[in-house]
C-alpha cells in the first residue's frame, strides 16, 4: 500500500506493506538509524519519534496508521543550521548520556516533556520519563538536562 | 509479523460492512494492545480496520448527568480534558496512569473497553461510574458489558462509538500496579452516586466486576471501616507468576479502605 507523510519536514511517499512498523520504516525504508529499537515490546522508549508533534513510540505504531503525518526524529530535532534543539543542547552540558543507546529517545522524550511542562520539577520530569529506561542506570543527567531544557534552574554537580 | 490486509473506512458504517464481509478482521484504533499482541503472532486477523480515518469517533462533552467521551480519544487527551477534571477527577486520574506519556498519547478509550483486558484500567470506570457503552448498534449497560476474559457483549459487527458515564458525587480511582507493565494487579474504583455506592475491580479477576457486599456496607456507613472486614474470596480471583489470588484478595480489601478513605475525608 502507498503511504504519504512528512518526515523532518520533507514529503516522503513509499509502498509498504500493511504490517511495517514505524520505527522499520524509519530505519530500513529512509535509513534514518538515529532511531533506536530497544526492547520492541513498548517499553524503553528507545525509539520515540514525534507524530504530529507528540512523542509515541514508533515501534509500536503501523506506517498505514499515519497517513498525511508529520513526523519528526532525532535526525530532525536541530535547526537547519545544525542549532541544537535547548533539550540536546542540555543533554551535552549536563552530561545526560552513557552508551547512547537510549539517548535518542530520552531527546524526543525529553523535547515533548519540556513543550508540556514549563519549569518541571525533578519529581515531574522522572514521572514523565516512566516509559524510557536507561540500562546504564544514567538518569541523574537526564533528568537535570530535561529540567534544565524546561527552564528550571539546576544546581550542576 | 504475519501479513494482513489493511482498510482505511471513512465511516463507522462503512468499517461494520467491513466486519461484516471479510473472513477474520480486526478493529485497529490506537493499537498498544492490538500490535504488541501481532508481533508476538498471538492473533492473525486476515485484515485491519483502522478506524483512525473515520470522523467524529474523538471528543469530550457533557450531556445531561453524562460526561460522554467518544472512542477514538486518546488517554492523554482524557487525563489533560479541563471537562474532566472538573466533572470526573477520578477518571482524569485513572487515564493518566495508564502505561507511560507516550503510550497514553496513542491509546484510546475506544480501544481498551472493547479489548477488556483484565487488568486494563478503562474498565473500572466504567463498571464504577454505572457508564454506557454506546455501539453503531445500541446502548450497552456497564453491568451487561464485560463477560468473561477479553470477552464482551460486543456482536460481530459492533463498533464502539463512545462510553458515556455518569458524573458522580464523588469518586476515586485507585490502582496498584504492575512495576514494569504499569498494568493494574489490582485497580479499584469507589463511586457515590446519589444515595448509592459503586465498588468496583480490575487486574484481579477475569474481567471487572463489582464488588456488592462493599457497596452495601458503603451505603449504610460510607467510612473505610465498613469495608474493613469484607474479604473478596481468593477462590473467585486471579493468581498468576507474579502474586497468587490471595494476596489480589489482600490487595482488594487494602485499596478500598484507601479508596473510601480519600474521598470520606480528602487531604487539604
Amino acid at each position: 500500500m502507498k503511504v504519504s507523510l512528512t518526515v523532518n519536514g520533507a514529503a516522503v511517499e513509499r509502498d509498504v506493506e500493511p504490517n511495517t512498523l514505524l520505527a522499520e520504516f524509519l530505519r530500513e525504508n529512509l535509513r534514518l538509524t538515529g532511531t533506536h529499537v530497544g526492547c520492541d515490546t513498548t517499553q524503553c522508549g528507545c525509539c520515540i519519534v514525534h507524530v504530529d508533534g507528540h512523542a509515541v513510540k514508533s515501534c509500536t505504531v503501523f506506517v498505514a496508521q499515519l497517513g498525511g503525518a508529520d513526523i519528526v526524529t532525532i535526525e530532525g530535532l536541530a535547526g537547519p543550521d545544525g542549532q541544537l534543539h535547548p533539550v540536546q543542547a542540555a543533554f551535552q552540558e549536563f552530561h545526560g548520556l552513557q552508551c547512547g543507546f537510549c539517548t535518542p529517545g530520552m531527546v524526543m522524550m525529553g523535547a515533548d516533556i519540556v513543550k508540556r511542562h514549563p519549569c518541571a520539577d525533578e519529581k515531574t520530569v522522572r514521572h514523565e520519563l516512566e516509559g524510557n529506561l536507561c540500562r546504564c542506570t544514567g538518569y541523574q543527567g537526564i533528568v537535570e538536562a530535561i529540567m534544565h531544557a524546561s527552564g528550571t534552574k539546576v544546581e550542576t554537580h | 509479523m504475519q501479513s494482513f490486509g489493511w482498510l482505511r473506512p471513512r465511516s463507522v458504517e462503512e468499517a461494520a460492512e467491513a466486519l461484516g464481509n471479510l473472513e477474520d478482521p480486526k478493529l485497529i484504533s490506537g493499537g498498544m494492545t492490538l500490535i504488541p499482541t501481532l508481533k508476538q503472532d498471538l492473533a492473525a486477523p486476515s485484515d485491519l480496520i483502522d478506524l483512525g480515518a473515520v470522523p467524529g469517533l474523538a471528543g469530550i462533552s457533557v450531556e445531561g448527568d453524562r460526561l460522554v467521551i467518544g472512542a477514538m480519544t486518546r488517554h492523554a487527551d482524557v487525563a489533560a480534558s479541563p471537562i474532566v477534571r472538573e466533572k470526573i477527577l477520578a477518571l482524569a486520574v485513572l487515564a493518566g496512569g495508564i502505561g507511560d506519556p507516550a503510550v497514553r498519547r496513542r491509546g484510546t478509550i475506544g480501544g481498551s473497553v472493547a479489548n477488556a483486558d483484565p487488568a486494563a484500567d478503562y474498565p473500572a470506570g466504567v463498571l464504577g461510574l454505572d457508564a454506557e457503552v454506546v455501539t453503531n448498534e445500541r446502548v450497552i449497560p456497564a453491568d451487561d458489558f464485560f463477560v468473561d476474559l477479553f470477552e464482551t457483549a460486543l456482536g460481530a459487527t459492533e463498533i464502539v462509538t463512545a462510553v458515556r458515564f455518569r458524573i458522580p458525587d464523588q469518586a476515586h480511582y485507585i490502582k496498584f500496579p504492575h512495576p514494569v507493565s504499569g498494568y493494574a494487579v489490582v485497580g479499584l474504583m469507589v463511586a457515590r452516586l446519589g444515595n448509592k455506592v459503586r465498588v468496583s475491580v480490575t487486574g484481579a479477576g477475569s474481567h471487572a466486576f463489582r464488588v456488592n457486599e462493599m457497596e452495601a456496607a458503603l451505603e449504610a456507613s460510607f467510612k473505610p471501616e465498613a469495608v474493613a472486614g469484607i474479604i473478596v474470596d481468593p477462590d473467585e480471583l486471579m493468581g498468576d507468576m507474579h502474586c497468587s489470588a490471595g494476596y489480589r484478595s489482600h490487595v482488594l480489601g487494602v485499596l478500598a479502605k484507601r479508596a473510601v478513605a480519600a474521598i470520606a475525608s480528602p487531604r487539604p
